[in-house]
């Protein structure tokens, strides 16, 4: 192991040290890129030389040159509109507002839902059958429940707007994986550093804040990894049965309706709904990295 | 030993775990004096760490009491007059050396300005200058154990509790560790009660030696370590040092304890 005092001559060394993991890094994703591009062309070049026609027929419908895709989204819908970047650029920030919403109320919620069931073992058993059922349930029958139905809710006159009941949906997926790992990681803490904690008499609520939840962030990254991701989908799902034409859910069903004139267009949305998916990923990792602080091997 | 200078008094202990189960500790009586070095010696599993916890409150004794400044050990555990050292470091990963020495002083409540000097002090003490803005996976073995020390050692306890402190480092990190153990000893007057297997260690640290037997585990001898202090490397070729080496052995063996002897010594 390396032992060095102070931290400023490692730094110097692991800046450059990063910047050539990022410039391997940035290698390696053009690389990927540049493979998956191969595979869908070679796949689709093959199947239309072939004629072959399982699983499915290969056309320009089916299958549109991925170029045909991104030039989509330079191209306006109709002469004289603004392109479908643009377009679609302001319908993923609305549908990232939901999807960011319903992240921080879902992560919330199943933080405090897990830190109970963490300290009341009771719950365990009570709540917990309850948490799982609730995402047996097909997020696509719940959503036009919950999002219509909240539509009819009025609070001293208040009602919710569209983007606040998507958001509702996009808590719902993301809660889940937050209230498991809440539970792991708050369990997690080193049973030694327990008594140690209690040698000091410390009150639980220090243990908590000081012991249990920085032992849990690693856990409580992992879940808001498969969160990030989940609460897009959560987002754009929401939209759909609601008719809310500012998201990228509604672009999606308009899109798909005319498919067969124009197929790269709904491509081009997923491409753009995918990059919101992984945006809100990385952005995680980002957090993750300059809050968590472990041992290389000890990060989960 | 007068009342005023007793640290420790433990008077009749017993532990027994479980509904008529294992007994681990039987009938244990031990005074630590101000400013003793006490070591508890006996081989695995005779409850010398059990003791330890017992003294420290987070074990609860089945029968007897032990008394710490004349309180009861759960009343001195809440007015904080313990330190902890266990075999394991125990620090805490997302702290940095300053912070995982001033952990207990957050929990007392001290202001900002207050832990800052008093965590320089402690750096100080155990000569880790240059490492405060480490994270404990940056550290040896040594190092971390050194922190925990410090951690141990910083709102100056009344009585410092170590479980095998060093049982988990290489032969010179120990003996190296044992000289720094004792100059923090003598510069802070604090009070010892020392867990470890190792005789050579018990009988160069102490001022006195609690020698155990187990099944069940109860103190067989204590026995007094007159070598002059300060201790030094040359204390360890002292004939007067092998003498006591081989008094605590004897009494290790008369405890009929030679397999369990055999046992902690292919520990060391």
């Amino acid at each position: 192991m390396q032992v060095q005092p102070g931290g400023t001559a490692s730094r110097g060394q692991s800046i450059s040290r990063w910047s050539l993991s990022a410039l391997g890094r940035a290698g390696t994703l053009v690389l990927v890129v540049l493979v998956l591009w191969g595979l869908w062309e070679g796949y689709r070049w093959l199947w239309m030389e072939t004629g072959w026609t399982r699983p499915f027929v290969v056309n320009a419908t089916t299958m549109p040159h991925l170029h045909d895709i991104v030039g989509a989204l330079f191209e306006p819908i109709r002469e004289g509109e603004p392109l479908l970047a643009e377009r679609l650029f302001h319908a993923a920030l609305f549908t990232a507002k939901e999807a960011a919403v319903g992240f921080a109320i879902g992560a919330a919620i199943g933080f405090v839902l897990g830190a109970l069931i963490a300290r009341f073992g009771v719950l365990q058993r009570g709540v917990m059958p309850y948490v799982v059922a609730s995402q047996t349930i097909p997020i696509l029958a719940l959503a036009p429940i919950v999002v219509v139905g909240l539509g009819n809710l009025s609070i001293f006159g208040w009602t919710p707007t569209d983007w606040m009941r998507v958001a509702v949906i996009a808590a719902y997926l993301t809660f889940f994986p937050v209230t498991v790992n809440t539970v792991r990681g708050l369990r997690s803490a080193d049973p030694a550093a327990v008594e140690l904690m209690e040698s000091y008499a410390a009150r639980e609520w220090s243990v908590f804040w000081k012991l249990r939840v920085p032992a849990a962030l690693p856990y409580l990254f992992s879940a808001f990894k498969v969160a990030a991701t989940a609460c897009v989908v959560g987002a754009v799902i929401g939209e759909l049965p609601s008719s809310i034409q500012d998201g990228l859910g509604g672009w999606i069903i308009n899109f798909n309706q005319y498919y067969v004139l124009a197929p790269e267009n709904l491509w081009a949305t997923n491409l753009i709904a995918a990059l919101l998916g992984i945006g809100f990923f990385l952005l995680v990792v980002l957090v993750e990295k300059l809050v968590v602080h472990r041992a290389p091997e000890r990060l989960v | 030993m007068t009342v005023a200078d007793t640290v420790v008094s433990a008077r009749s202990v017993s532990k027994t775990f479980g509904k008529g189960g294992v007994t681990a500790l039987t009938d244990i009586d031990l005074e630590v004096g101000r400013g003793e070095f006490i070591s508890l010696i006996g081989p695995s599993g005779c409850g010398k760490s059990t003791l330890l916890r017992v003294i420290g409150d987070l074990v609860e004794p089945s029968t007897g009491e032990i008394l710490v400044n004349g309180k009861a050990a759960h009343r001195a555990r809440l007015d904080r007059d313990y330190g902890i050292v266990f075999q394991a470091a125990v620090l805490y990963d997302w702290r940095t050396v300053v912070k995982n020495i001033a952990l207990p002083l957050e929990l007392l409540g001290w202001n900002r300005a207050r832990r800052a000097e008093r965590v320089r002090e402690m750096v100080e003490l155990v000569e880790l200058e240059g490492f405060e803005k480490n994270y404990p996976w940056q550290l040896s073995g040594g190092m971390q154990q050194r922190v925990s020390i410090a951690r141990a050692l910083s709102f100056s306890p009344a009585l410092l509790l170590m479980d095998e402190p060093f049982g988990a480092l290489d032969e010179m990190t120990r003996e190296r560790l044992n000289m720094e153990l004792l100059r923090i000893w003598a510069e802070t007057g604090s009070t010892v009660i020392f867990v470890t297997h190792s005789i050579s260690e018990a009988v160069f640290l102490s001022t006195r030696v609690a020698v155990m037997s187990a099944r069940p585990g109860r103190i067989t001898a204590v026995v007094p370590v007159d070598l002059p202090q300060p201790r030094t490397f040359e204390t360890r070729e002292k004939p007067r040092f092998f003498e006591l080496v081989t008094e605590v052995r004897e009494r290790l063996h008369a405890g009929g304890l030679d397999e369990a002897l055999a046992e902690a010594e292919a520990l060391d």
